[in-house]
């Protein structure tokens, strides 16, 4: 094979500063059907010091080909065509036939990898130092004292706040965000000439993203690495990368400059993916007021729940007042740990709240509300009627042993509404207003993409013909161009049958297209409220300000401001004066300063 | 420093509507009971394992007519007579299936029996034809044998045990016994299982922790005594059918825990799923949830934990009647005739009394190939 083929490596012909040339790189599965192989000639090259970026979607082929540079294929996949060129004169050798020993050697010391979870990614049972300093024992570049010395110093530099004592930690023992630092100081530790990272962020907070990015970042400038980053997200390869490669069903749809493809996209698919990426309105449209006290179809009153973990007890709700209004979509933003999927299983009842709170129901405009956590029998069998949940997993939320037509009509029989005609109706019609072929009705889930089960699911939260429908974090599973349709759709939805939406979500890009109104919440309690038009344009909280910061834009005029996510998403006392917890850690309370706008903070 | 890339795109005509590759390799008109029935077939030691257990169990109604001998039929000439081959040719001549008869005679130096063929005179085997009485599915007294012995000469293809009874025969008749033990235990430890352990993994707390210990008891306890000292409770006035009844049912009541233990941690597991929680949701009942939503993702695996719990119970029933505390004579079980080689002397000088271990060994394994092929389909959407 020719090794200098490939239509990107003529321009760096001199060999010098080219780390990485993958050469019309073929994959297949050996046992599949399709004859098709899965990642079909791909081609690109990394300078030494240069991010490239694997963009894609579910499916692209965009991890296979990173693993195939250290050849840590799944069962069953096998390159069968092209090379991967790796290292400058000399050592310059290809990675596909290399013999074990040697590659051995390249694995983890020359080329290092950074995985999605790093909780499976770790070992349970080993310290994170001890991880750390085996990669420099393994490869032989340092004693026993040695490597810890330099295991230290690299535990600092990613930022750990004590690295003696997170030398001696378990993964369990480390937050996500730190075990991700783990994971970057174990890959960076023996300074490798590559680094590959699939999905570093994805497991994360947003906040924490901006912050794990900005470190990778300093990383490769101060060592010269090349970085090889796999992702889904545009807004992430806009901040990190210089180069972009755009996978598709195994092909290379577009590669050039990320202001080049970014700015200017060319191939209809990549502008397809910009279109698709939910995006924070700079000058967002204003939002028509509220009418003030408008008739509440769901209202939380003074919301707290408690859970124990062994000997201590977690606050996960803390005093949580809103109303949702009728015919309104109220979105609920926090990272994990914030109390909103806790607020959603309160809201469907399926937990119960501390004593103290209320939860009240209004079925019908202008009817006395009731309260929901006094119902029993019929009363509660009726508030299940007419509220329903959309789940965040369409994969588990849907059984696989039932067929699609079953599964929609399972409220229908549940509740005893209809005979078997008119469930088969109401499915039909059902499947058709969610943009399923209602021919579909006899088919099992599996044969069903994510975003066609998450469908699927909607349906079968309409099928009621419910007032309030809960959405937890319904697209946050789902490809960004599918989760454009699944919130088009929701969203139409919404409108024509006049509902009223509690959409809880992590990501703020995401609600701004959709939210009448956006609660913010951080530590189980409400941080600020606002239509998104006020919210986005002048947040007053420092926490939701870093939210904004954070969420990364598919524009590389418009880069994460780092300074700002980590003031806000930092400890509370790094916040202004007037925004920190009152020494009862209760926090400032909750003040109107516009209409409609609640911000905690002291008066 | 990084240098120019050149912006280039996939010259391919392209429409956003191309689905991006099929959203399942698997069939999507299939049902979940299709695609595990696919994925099984696939697994060749398995349907290999379900065919032989297939045609073992559908032959136990007709085995006394498959068999040659009747099981208690005797031939005091042919004591622990050696197994005999059926021959096609005689002196280059095509005959037909035919045996040569055996003569006895005790070697009084050695103090064993010898046998000499007579390889002179051929007797053909008889088909369809008349041999001991017996009760055809136990209703109707025939005669009619697929197979005998031609008149003065035997047909012992697996050899004769002390008291002159074909083994063959012997262990087709005892496969009657012993094959059902397994599945009359399994529905005894079935019953106790699941209900037991459905109990502690639906309603947790107490009964779950009651169900627990009371399971770790009876695994803490010897297997062997306990068996034995239950069976030797069975009076021994019972009839071999009482006897085998009471068998089963203490194999059943002593296996349980396991499959309790199955049953709990995959209730446990299934509960905590999307689509329960739905369920729960939109306002099912326990029941419904139970039925429609639980019990079918599970049905599954507890066909497979079953699968693999019935050798349990086919080495238990050999091992009790090995010892003697099982089935008894008249009663014919491997067991039982396994009995016969506990006498080393025996083995040694006379092998094929143990010939049962063959089919307990072959069973055993099937059940478990069978098991593990059924564990795998089970889970058709785990991408192997």
């Amino acid at each position: 094979m020719d090794a200098t083929g490939g239509e990107t490596t003529g321009l760096a012909g001199d060999g010098t500063g080219t780390m990485l040339t993958v050469d019309s790189l073929s994959i297949r599965f050996r046992r599949s059907a399709a004859a098709r192989p899965v990642v079909e000639d791909v081609s690109f090259s990394i300078d030494a010091g240069e991010s490239v970026a694997l963009v894609g979607e579910s499916g692209s082929g965009k991890t296979l080909t990173c693993r195939s540079i250290l050849r840590i294929l799944p069962r069953g996949a096998e390159v069968c065509g092209g090379a991967i060129q790796f290292g400058c004169g000399a050592e310059r050798a290809d990675l596909l036939r290399l013999p074990a020993k040697r590659l051995r050697d390249v694995r983890g010391s020359r080329i290092s990898m950074i995985f999605q979870e790093p909780m499976s990614a770790l070992s349970p049972l080993h310290t994170i130092g001890a991880q750390t300093a085996e990669v420099l024992r393994l490869h032989g570049q340092a004693s026993r004292a040695k490597a810890r010395e330099e295991s230290l110093r690299m535990f600092e530099r990613v930022g750990f706040p004590d690295p003696d004592r997170a030398f001696r930690s378990y993964p369990f023992q480390l937050s996500g965000g730190l075990r991700q630092r783990a994971m970057i100081a174990m890959a960076m530790v023996a300074r490798p000439k590559l680094l590959i990272a699939d999905e570093p962020t994805t497991a994360l907070d947003v906040t924490l993203q901006a912050q794990v990015l900005a470190l990778i970042k300093t990383l490769q400038a101060e060592t010269g690495m090349a970085v090889l980053l796999v992702t889904h997200d545009l807004g992430v390869v806009a901040n990190m990368a210089d180069a972009v490669v755009v996978l598709r069903a195994g092909r290379v749809m577009e590669s050039g400059n990320c202001a080049d493809v970014l700015g200017r996209p060319l191939h209809g698919y990549t502008r397809k993916l910009m279109m698709a990426a939910p995006v924070i309105p700079e000058c967002p449209a204003p939002s028509f007021p509220c009418p003030a006290g408008a008739d509440a179809i769901l209202e939380f009153h003074d919301i707290a729940k408690t859970f124990e973990r062994g000997d201590r007890t977690v606050k996960a709700l803390n005093g949580v007042d809103l109303r949702l209004r009728r015919g309104e979509t109220l979105a609920i933003v926090g990272e994990s740990g914030s109390g909103k999927t806790t607020l959603a299983r309160l809201a469907m009842l399926a937990d119960r709240p501390d004593p103290g709170g209320r939860i009240l129901f209004r079925p019908d405009a202008g009817k006395p509300a009731m309260d929901l956590l006094d119902q029993t029998g019929a009363g509660l069998l009726g508030y299940r009627r007419s509220a329903q949940m959309v789940f965040q997993d369409p994969y588990a939320s849907l059984s696989p042993r039932m067929t699609v037509g079953a599964i929609i009509a399972e409220p229908l029989a549940i509740h005893g509404i209809g005979g078997a005609a008119e469930r088969r109706e109401r499915v039909r019609a059902l499947m058709a207003q969610v943009g399923l072929d209602p021919a579909w009705t006899n088919r099992y889930p599996h044969a069903f993409s994510g975003g066609q089960r998450q469908r699927i699911g909607i349906a079968r939260a309409l099928a009621l013909d419910p007032a309030l429908l809960i959405c937890d974090e319904p697209t946050s599973a789902l490809d960004v161009s599918v989760q454009a349709q699944v919130l088009d759709l929701l969203e139409s939805i919404k409108t024509r049958l006049g509902l009223s939406l509690m959409f809880i979500s992590h990501d703020l890009a995401v609600v701004a297209r959709l939210a009448d109104r956006v609660a913010v919440m951080r530590a189980g309690q409400v941080v600020e409220q606002a239509p998104p038009g006020i919210l986005f344009s002048a947040p007053l909280h420092p926490y939701t300000q870093a939210l904004i910061a954070a969420s990364p834009e598919p524009d590389v005029s418009r880069p994460i401001d780092i300074a700002t996510v980590a003031r806000g998403a930092g400890r509370p006392d790094l916040w202004p004066d007037s925004f920190r917890p009152t020494p009862d850690r209760s926090g400032p309370p909750l003040l109107e300063i516009a209409p409609g706008h609640f911000v905690r903070r002291a008066a | 420093m990084s240098r120019a890339w050149k912006h280039q795109f996939d010259p391919e005509p392209w429409s956003p509507d191309d689905d991006a590759g099929p959203a399942s390799r698997l069939d999507p008109g299939a049902s979940a009971g299709r695609l595990m029935l696919r994925r099984f077939l696939r697994h060749r030691l398995a349907v290999l394992a379900a065919l032989f257990l297939g045609l073992s169990y559908l032959s136990l109604p007709f085995v006394d007519f498959l068999a040659p001998y009747g099981a208690n039929e005797r031939d005091v000439e042919h004591l622990y007579a050696p197994p005999q081959p059926i021959h096609l040719f005689h002196e280059g001549r095509f005959v037909g299936p035919f045996v040569y008869p055996t003569a006895g005679r005790a070697d009084l130096r050695e103090y064993r029996w010898r046998y000499e063929t007579d390889a002179t005179r051929p007797m053909p085997l008889g088909f369809f034809c008349p041999g001991a009485p017996y009760r055809f599915l136990g209703l109707v007294e025939t005669r009619l044998r697929l197979v005998c012995p031609p008149e003065g000469a035997t047909l012992h293809l697996l050899g004769t045990d002390r008291l002159g009874r074909d083994i063959l025969s012997r262990l087709a008749i005892g496969a009657q016994l012993s094959l059902t033990v397994g599945l009359l235990g399994i529905a005894v430890s079935f019953g106790i299982g699941v209900t037991l352990g459905g109990m502690a993994g639906y309603f947790g707390g107490r009964t779950d922790y009651a169900v627990q210990r009371l399971s770790e008891i009876l695994k803490s306890l010897p297997e062997l005594p306990l068996w034995l000292a239950l069976s030797a409770a069975v009076p021994a006035h019972w009839s071999p059918v009482a006897v085998f009844l009471c068998i089963s049912v203490i194999l059943g009541l002593l296996d349980w825990p396991g499959l309790a233990r199955a049953v709990r941690s995959r209730f446990l597991a299934l509960r905590e799923e999307d689509f329960v929680m739905a369920a729960e949701l939109m306002g099912a009942s326990p029941a419904r949830i139970i039925g429609r939503h639980l019990l079918p993702n599970f049905a599954s695996h507890l066909l497979a934990s079953a699968t693999l719990s019935i050798p349990a119970m086919i080495l238990g029933e050999t091992a009790l009647s090995f010892l003697g505390l099982g089935l008894r004579p008249p009663a014919t079980s491997w067991g039982v005739m396994l009995n016969d080689a506990q006498n080393l002397t025996a083995v040694e000088t006379y092998p094929w009394v143990s010939a049962p271990m063959i089919p307990v060994i072959l069973v055993v394994l099937s059940f478990n190939f069978l098991g593990d092929g059924l564990r795998d389909a089970l889970d058709p959407y785990h991408d192997s």
